[in-house]
């Protein structure tokens, strides 16, 4: 399936989860925080939420600010 | 101690951490000022280039994360920015700054105040950064803000305590903790703030920017400590005739 990463298109496995995404982009669990369709998804959510094709994902982390 | 949401901390100078040269360097610097909470941003990640850890330095540091929402130009953004903070952070505490117009980063009165209301009914620790407006000031502890985080002067300015006269009566009407932010660009600022009677102050850039940050951090906790014993040790008044501190008992009027 096709999944809009920050507005790239990349390929994934069906059935992917928010974890398991993250897990194949070597991401942090902590930092980071993931929103599917401008929805943001629970940390506790992650393992269960499984991505459709053509998902808008949009990845964000923590950086230094004031 | 200064409290906020019945968390103690020690140290009453918050430090932001953008705009240092190295992770490094803000760890020095954060640890020579003794700061004990520390703002932190949001961006989107970069799948390419994503090789700065920000949260390990701060880790080893021990101190409480505040993340901001820093780049909402609205409400709705805002609250959107907290929820993706809490998530990455694991932490209800929020810095809440919304300031539309890029040239002075002024925060929005209406925008902060509405998104202040949203975010305390979902459970956050609200801290807004907001102008120095005592009026706002009041609206937003009543909504239920844990601070109010009251402007020196624009953000990364340097200008120190512009908004004085009203900072004055913001500290005099306040049930909860002031925090001046933005604009203090000297110790000479923090420590006057202090002297007001204000709970904490916030400072970024002025640590970060200076040649030796490690120094300028060291200094700032000298002069937010300094200060706060001068504001509780109470200062004399302010009056427009000199008052002789020696006897003038006219002792050599005979000679």
């Amino acid at each position: 399936m096709q999944l809009i990463i920050n507005d790239t298109p990349q390929q994934f496995a069906q059935g992917l989860t928010v974890s398991e995404l993250l897990e194949a982009l070597k991401q942090p669990a902590l930092g980071v925080a993931v929103a599917v369709n401008a929805q943001v998804v629970s940390k506790s959510q992650w393992s269960q939420t499984r991505l459709q094709d053509a998902d808008r994902i949009t990845l964000f982390k923590v950086v230094a600010g004031g | 101690m200064l409290t906020i949401a019945n968390t103690q901390f020690s140290s009453r100078l918050i430090t932001g951490t953008g705009k240092f040269a190295s992770g490094q360097s803000m760890q020095a610097a954060l640890s020579a000022s003794g700061t004990e909470l520390v703002t932190l941003a949001l961006k989107r990640l970069d799948l390419v280039q994503n090789k700065d850890d920000i949260l390990a330095p701060l880790q080893e540091l021990g101190v409480r994360l505040l993340p901001n929402t820093s780049g909402a130009k609205t409400a709705e953004e805002a609250v959107f920015a907290a929820r993706l903070a809490r998530e990455a952070l694991g932490t209800n505490w929020l810095k809440l700054e919304i300031h539309p117009d890029q040239r002075y980063l002024l925060p929005d009165p209406i925008e902060t105040l509405k998104a202040a209301e949203q975010l305390v009914k979902e459970g956050f620790i609200v801290l807004p950064y907001c102008g120095a407006d005592p009026v706002l000031c009041m609206r937003l502890q009543e909504v239920g803000c844990a601070a109010v985080m009251p402007l020196g002067a624009p953000i990364g300015s340097n200008r120190g305590l512009l908004s004085k006269d009203f900072l004055d009566i913001i500290v005099e009407q306040s049930q909860v903790s002031v925090i001046v932010d933005a604009g203090i660009g000297a110790p000479s600022h923090a420590a006057q703030a202090m002297e007001m009677g204000v709970d904490a102050v916030l400072v970024n850039t002025a640590i970060a920017v200076s040649p030796n940050p490690v120094a300028m951090g060291r200094a700032f906790k000298q002069a937010v400590s300094a200060g706060r014993t001068a504001f509780e040790a109470g200062l004399g008044s302010v009056q427009k005739n000199a008052e002789a501190s020696s006897p003038l008992t006219g002792f050599l009027e005979h000679l």
